[in-house]
C-alpha cells in the first residue's frame, strides 16, 4: 500500500464521478425521490409480537385478561415485568416491542367507563406494532354483567411516536434502504467498469495492488454514504419532523459500520460479475430480501421462523434495529451492541471472500 | 540468461480448456530490437504477450523476461515494462493531463519528476495542446498516441504492444511508428504484435505466428529471401479468366489479382514457370509470365497455408 498511488486513485475516482452526471443525480436523486414517495404508511397485520407484562394487580380477573390477550397470538406476553423503570429498558433495548400494563386498581377502573382499565405500551418506532396495539385497543373486556359494549377497555400509549406518523417510522428505515441501494450498487459498477472498460488489463500491468486499487475507488463512496445519510436526515426533519432523539455521533458511526458493511458487499458481488450490467442484477438480486425480510417494509414480528433466520444475515436488518433505536428511541450504541456485532461478523466473512478472489491476473 | 537477450521464452503453451491458444513457441528478443508478430486474428498473438508481461499464466514452458522468472517474478518486471493494447484503456473521461498524472502516481513517479516527464512527452508525442481536452474526445491516432505516452511514462526498458494500430488510419499508424523507431533508438525494446505487412516489414526480426504456433521466424529480408522462383506476375489482357485457369492447378498456393495483373504464389521448382506459361497458353490466354521478387505477403500466405513446409530463416 503506498499513499501517494492510494491518493492518485481516489483523485481520479472523484474527478470521474464529477464528470459522470447520471451517477451524481442518483446520489442526490435516489434520496430525495424515496423519501418523498416512501412518506406514507404501510400497513400490515401483525402476529407474535414479543411483548412483556406488569400486572400490577395480580388478580384472577388481570390474569383472565392476559390469557385472552395471549389468546389473540397478536403478542407473545413472554416476558413478566416487575417495574415501569423495567418495562422501559425493555423497550429501549428492542427486547421487547409492546408491554401490557395492568395497574394496581384495575378491579375497580373496570367499574368505571370512563377510565380505561389497563394499558398496552407500544413502540411506535415500527409502525406495524402501532396497527396492531390499535386493533387490541378493541379487545372486550368481560365484565361482571357480561360482554361490555364499550370499546375503550384498554388505553393504548404510543411511546415513541405518539401522533403515529407513518414518515416517523420510514425515514430511519429510508436510511439503511438509501444506503444499501447506492453503497452496493455503484461499489459494484465502478469496480467492474474498470474491467469491462479494459482499464483493469492496463494497471495489472503497472505496479498498483489490487488493494490499493479496491480501497481508492471504495473509499469515495464512504464519503458519498456519509452525505446520503445527512440528507435524508435534514429532509426527514424538515418535510416530516421526525426526530432524532439520540447521540448524532453515535448515529453516523452505526452509519459508517453499515456502511462498510455494503461496501464489501459490493465489492464481492464485483469479483463474481464479468459486466456491468451483472454486477447491476446481482445487486438488484441482494435489495430484495433486503428491504423486504429487514423490517422495512414488513415487520420482522410478522415474518415466518425461516424468513427470521434469513433477515439476521441480511446488514440492513441489523442497521434499522439500531437506527430505528438510536433515531426514535433515544438508546444507545452500547444498548444495541448486538446489532452492531452482526455487522460486525458480516463485514468479517464478506470481506474475507473477496479478498480470496481478488487477483491481480488476467486468465 | 544472456545479457543481451531481452525475452526468452521456451516451450510455451496456454490452453483454455480443450482450445490450445498457444502451442509450444520458443522465442528469443534480443535487446534494442523492434520485433514483429505477425498473425491473423486468434493466433495467439495477445495471449502470448500476455504471458511474457506475467498477466496470464501459462500452462507449461519457461519464461524469461529481462533476467526475471516469469510468472513467478511478475510483480518485480511489472516496474520496468510497459504494456498497450489495441484497445484505448487510459479513462476516457480524465483528461489527457489527468491520465498522464494518475499513472505517473501509479508508477510513484515523484511530483517534479512527474511534471517534467509529462511536460517533455506531452511536445513529444504532438499532444501539448490537448492537455485539458477529455480523452474519450481525441481522435483514433492522438488516443494511440496517447497510450503510448502513458506506457512510456516510467521509461520501460521493454514495451509490449498488441496490436497498437489496428484502429487508426494510415498516416496516425505512420507517425505512430516513427516514435516507436525513436524509443528503440533511445535503447528501449520493442515486441508488437501486428496484422498490417507494411508493419511487420519494418521490424528487425518478426515470427510469424499461426494457431498457436511460430510458422516462421527471421528478418523480413531472410524471410522473403527465402521464397526464390516462387512468386511469379502474370500480365494479360483477362486477369480474372487467367486466375480461373489456374484455380486448382498442381503447386499454386495463392493467387491475387493486382490491378491488369495476376500475381501467383507457387510452391516453387524449376518448372514452375513453365507450367503456369504452358496451362495458360493451353487455354489460349495471351499472358506473360514472369518471376518478381516475393513480399511479405508471401511469406506470410506460404507460412500458413495448408501444406507448408515450416522456414526458419537464419537471422
Amino acid at each position: 500500500m503506498q499513499l501517494r498511488r492510494l491518493g492518485s486513485i481516489i483523485v481520479k475516482e472523484l474527478r470521474q464521478l464529477r464528470r459522470d452526471k447520471l451517477t451524481f443525480a442518483m446520489i442526490i436523486g435516489i434520496p430525495t425521490m424515496q423519501l418523498v414517495l416512501f412518506g406514507y404508511a404501510i400497513n400490515l397485520d401483525v402476529r407474535h409480537l414479543e411483548a412483556g407484562v406488569l400486572d400490577q394487580a395480580n388478580t384472577a380477573r388481570s390474569r383472565e385478561l392476559i390469557a385472552e390477550l395471549a389468546a389473540t397470538e397478536v403478542m407473545k406476553l413472554g416476558k413478566p415485568l416487575q417495574s415501569p423503570e423495567q418495562v422501559d429498558a425493555a423497550l429501549r433495548s428492542g427486547e421487547i416491542s409492546a408491554a401490557l400494563i395492568i395497574p394496581p386498581d384495575f378491579e375497580t377502573r373496570l367499574e368505571r367507563p370512563d377510565r380505561p382499565a389497563a394499558q398496552i405500551v407500544v413502540d411506535g418506532s415500527e409502525q406495524v406494532i402501532q396497527a396492531a396495539a390499535r386493533q387490541l385497543a378493541a379487545f372486550p373486556i368481560y365484565d361482571n354483567t357480561g360482554w361490555t359494549s364499550r370499546t375503550s377497555g384498554i388505553e393504548v400509549v404510543n411511546f415513541y411516536n405518539p401522533q403515529r406518523r407513518a414518515a416517523v417510522n420510514t425515514v430511519p428505515g429510508l436510511v439503511g434502504v438509501i444506503l444499501t441501494m447506492t453503497m452496493v450498487l455503484f461499489t459494484a459498477i465502478a469496480l467492474v467498469r474498470e474491467r469491462e472498460r479494459g482499464n483493469l488489463e492496463m494497471l495489472i500491468a503497472t505496479p498498483v495492488s489490487p488493494w490499493e486499487l479496491t480501497i481508492g475507488k471504495v473509499l469515495p463512496f464512504v464519503g458519498i454514504g456519509l452525505v446520503q445519510v445527512t440528507i435524508v436526515l435534514l429532509l426527514g426533519k424538515l418535510l416530516f419532523d421526525v426526530p432524532l432523539r439520540g447521540s448524532v455521533l453515535e448515529l453516523y458511526a452505526a452509519a459508517l459500520v453499515f456502511i462498510v458493511a455494503s461496501l464489501s458487499l459490493g465489492v464481492f458481488l464485483s469479483t463474481l460479475a464479468t459486466s456491468q450490467f451483472q454486477a447491476m442484477q446481482m445487486a438488484f438480486f441482494t435489495f430484495l430480501p433486503q428491504i423486504l425480510l429487514s423490517g422495512f417494509m414488513f415487520p420482522y414480528a410478522g415474518m415466518p421462523v425461516a424468513a427470521q433466520y434469513v433477515a439476521e444475515i441480511l446488514p440492513l436488518t441489523h442497521f434499522l434495529r439500531m437506527i430505528r433505536g438510536i433515531m426514535l428511541r433515544g438508546a444507545t450504541l452500547g444498548e444495541l451492541w448486538h446489532s452492531l456485532a452482526a455487522l460486525g461478523v458480516f463485514i468479517v466473512i464478506v470481506l474475507s471472500f473477496a479478498v480470496s478472489r481478488v487477483r491481480k491476473r488476467l486468465d | 540468461m544472456n545479457d543481451e537477450l531481452a525475452i526468452h521464452a521456451q516451450g510455451l503453451t496456454k490452453r483454455f480448456g480443450t482450445l490450445t491458444a498457444v502451442d509450444n513457441v520458443d522465442l528469443t528478443v534480443r535487446k534494442r530490437e523492434v520485433y514483429g508478430f505477425l498473425g491473423p486474428n486468434g493466433s495467439g498473438k495477445s495471449t502470448t504477450i500476455r504471458m511474457l508481461c506475467g498477466l496470464m499464466r501459462p500452462t507449461a514452458g519457461e519464461i524469461d523476461v529481462l533476467g526475471y522468472k516469469i510468472p513467478r517474478d511478475a510483480e518485480a518486471l511489472k516496474r520496468h515494462i510497459g504494456y498497450m493494447t489495441q484497445r484505448f484503456t487510459l479513462y476516457e473521461d480524465l483528461t489527457v493531463g489527468e491520465n498522464l498524472d494518475f499513472l505517473a502516481a501509479v508508477h510513484e513517479l515523484s511530483r517534479p519528476a512527474a511534471r517534467a516527464r509529462i511536460g517533455e512527452l506531452l511536445e513529444r508525442f504532438w499532444l501539448a495542446d490537448r492537455r485539458n481536452q477529455l480523452a474519450g474526445t481525441l481522435s483514433g491516432g492522438q488516443k494511440q498516441r496517447l497510450a503510448l505516452a502513458g506506457t512510456v511514462l516510467h521509461k520501460p526498458d521493454l514495451l509490449f504492444l498488441d496490436e497498437p494500430t489496428s484502429a487508426v488510419d494510415p498516416q496516425s499508424r505512420r507517425e505512430f511508428w516513427e516514435s516507436l523507431f525513436e524509443l528503440a533508438d533511445m535503447g528501449t525494446t520493442l515486441l508488437v504484435s501486428t496484422h498490417y505487412m507494411d508493419e511487420a516489414e519494418r521490424c528487425t526480426r518478426l515470427a510469424i505466428l499461426d494457431h498457436g504456433r511460430v510458422v516462421a521466424d527471421g528478418t523480413p529480408h531472410d524471410l522473403m529471401a527465402n521464397l526464390p522462383g516462387r512468386t511469379l506476375l502474370v500480365e494479360t489482357e483477362k486477369p480474372r479468366e487467367a486466375q480461373r485457369t489456374l484455380q486448382g492447378m498442381q503447386g499454386v498456393i495463392a493467387m491475387a489479382q493486382i490491378g491488369t495483373s495476376l500475381r501467383v504464389l507457387g510452391k516453387g521448382g524449376e518448372d514452375f514457370e513453365r507450367q503456369v506459361t504452358e496451362r495458360l497458353q493451353a487455354k489460349g490466354l495471351q499472358a506473360q509470365v514472369h518471376p518478381i521478387a516475393p513480399n511479405l505477403e508471401d511469406v506470410f500466405v506460404v507460412a500458413t497455408s495448408k501444406d507448408k513446409e515450416p522456414s526458419h530463416a537464419a537471422a
